[in-house]
């Protein structure tokens, strides 16, 4: 089962349509990604913050994702200082330090947590199933979206698949060891499971095919744009812009 | 004079074996559904499942037709005419909802068969709200619990207004309390059905005869006689005759 924390809440974001988050989420990323300046990523950080909590999510689930994020930033404070080169301060009285390298990881750290914010007020709030086919409106390839909603459905049937094996494995004394025993074994697990899940496949097929369908998708959500909706989306990205035009202008500069 | 009315659905003289298998299934069978309750029972492996296959058109048998309202079905063309009427309950719910939502799985049927998006959602809604099924609409289908998996996926086959139902094994893995349910809302469905089942009380509750298949043949079972399994061995499921 795939937890969505946030999409059972109620917000004006979740209402939103989600072709509007997704294109206002990647904006948001391209530029805060490629940008150079801290003054675009502060920039980024509050409208990120303003974002969480027009979607009114909960504090304590945002910290814990924060946090998974900033393990791997904790990284780059322990090396980057002390790899990156170029001009160098004093440490705590005993060591030097590259100045750059600290700027640096400062600012991956400002980009990583900005990006992380924008994605969960804007991307988690709508349930996949909505992602999907908003993708396949805003011109993804059919196809693609619709790799993306099977494998959403069918991912946990067939972790569920895989774990009854392995179940019925261990009940029949099975321990994994570092051995070829072992390995064969995993790999007659993993087989089964690729087997288990081509045939379901197969009779899923058979399902569609028994309720008429005749290889095309008809959607059931032709959403409308409101005006609202337009008016707020329209700030975010305005100020999306704005970023985007104070890098290009520095970069110049 | 008297109209004579063909049977919704046939099998005549059919032979299947599955690729690779010496002996056939079944060989020169033949069976018909009308429009009745009825429920079909057997031992494990005595082709049950196969039979509603082929019937429906996802089996090819070797030899024999499959006649609909009276008429052989000859093509793949036919079958999809056939399966706007009949319509199967597979036995895993799992297979049979794709869907994300359980709104969207209820609808694909309708939006198949040609409904707009407006009709094909008031017609997913009004069949969840016949089945109790109402403040399912918007969850999302792998959350489901298993009972609940099946009561939307007879949605999701009600919601194609079939004339004939093919359930097969509907209470396998079913708690008691969706296991009633389903015993109250097909008895309450103004439809003919077919319920493979190894659950004789099921039956009993839902059907009005039932037929035996074994060794490839269908015969029918007295009601005396299901009613007598049912007290004598609730879980029995070998039919025999039982000599007076
Ligand atoms: N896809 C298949 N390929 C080969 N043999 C099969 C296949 N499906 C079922 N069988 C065999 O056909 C027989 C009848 O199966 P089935 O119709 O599923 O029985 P039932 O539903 O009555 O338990 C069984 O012996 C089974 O092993
Ligand atoms: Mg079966």
């Amino acid at each position: 089962m795939i937890p969505e924390y946030f999409s059972y809440t109620d917000s004006f974001l979740h209402r939103a349509d989600p072709r509007l988050k997704i294109v206002a989420a990647v904006s948001i990323t391209v530029v805060i990604a490629m940008s150079r300046s801290y003054i675009t990523g502060l920039c980024g950080l509050v409208l990120s913050f303003f974002l969480v909590g027009f979607a009114r999510l909960d504090i304590g689930v945002v910290a814990r994702r924060l946090l998974a994020v900033n393990i791997f930033t904790a990284f780059l404070w322990l090396t980057l200082p002390l790899t990156y080169g170029g001009e160098t301060m004093e440490f705590l009285g005993f060591m030097t330090i590259s100045r750059e390298g600290v700027a640096v990881a400062a600012l991956i750290t400002l980009k990583a947590n900005c990006i992380v914010l924008a994605f969960l007020a804007l991307m988690s709030t709508s349930p996949v199933s909505s992602l999907g086919h908003a993708l396949g409106q805003l011109g993804l390839p059919e196809k693609l979206c619709l790799l993306l909603l099977f494998s959403y459905r069918y991912i946990a049937v067939i972790s569920q698949e895989f774990q009854r094996l392995s179940r019925a494995a261990r009940i029949r004394g099975f321990t994994p060891k570092t051995n070829v025993h072992t390995y064969r074994t995993y790999a007659y697990l993993f087989a089964m499971t690729l087997v288990n899940s081509w045939n379901r496949s197969h009779r899923v097929q058979q399902a569609m095919m028994l309720r008429c369908f005749n290889g095309r998708f008809y959607t059931l959500h032709p959403e409308r744009l409101t005006a609202v909706e337009c008016v707020v989306f329209g700030v975010i990205m305005t100020g999306v812009f704005i970023m985007a035009f104070w890098e290009f202008w520095k970069l110049q500069g | 004079m008297m109209e004579y009315e063909a049977p919704l659905v046939e099998v005549q003289n059919v032979t299947f074996s599955y690729q690779g298998r010496k002996h056939p299934i079944f060989e020169e069978m033949n069976f018909s559904l009308e429009r009745e309750k009825i429920g079909l029972i057997g031992p494990n492996g005595s082709g049950k499942t196969t039979l509603f296959h082929i019937i429906m058109g996802l089996l090819v048998p070797r030899k024999g037709a499959v006649l609909f309202k009276g008429n052989t079905v000859h093509d793949e063309k036919g079958f999809q005419e056939l399966r706007k009427s009949i319509g199967l309950l597979f036995q895993d719910a799992d297979d049979q909802l794709f869907s994300p939502t359980v709104l969207e799985d209820v609808a694909f049927g309708p939006l198949n068969l040609g409904f707009s998006p407006e009709e094909a959602r008031e017609i997913s809604r009004q069949t969840l709200s016949n089945l109790g099924l109402s403040n399912f609409e918007p969850r999302i289908t792998h959350n489901l619990s298993g009972g609940e998996k099946k009561l939307v996926s007879l949605a999701t086959i009600l919601a194609m207004k079939p004339e004939l139902l093919l359930l097969d094994e509907p209470t396998n893995n079913l708690d008691q309390e969706t296991r009633f349910r389903l015993i109250d809302i097909l008895n309450n469905l103004d439809l003919s059905y077919a319920i493979i089942s190894h659950d004789w009380d099921f039956l009993e509750k839902t059907t009005r005869e039932v037929y035996a298949i074994e060794k490839g043949a269908v015969t029918q079972c007295e009601r005396a006689c299901l009613h007598e399994h049912h007290h004598a061995h609730l879980y029995g499921d070998h039919p025999h005759h039982h000599e007076d």
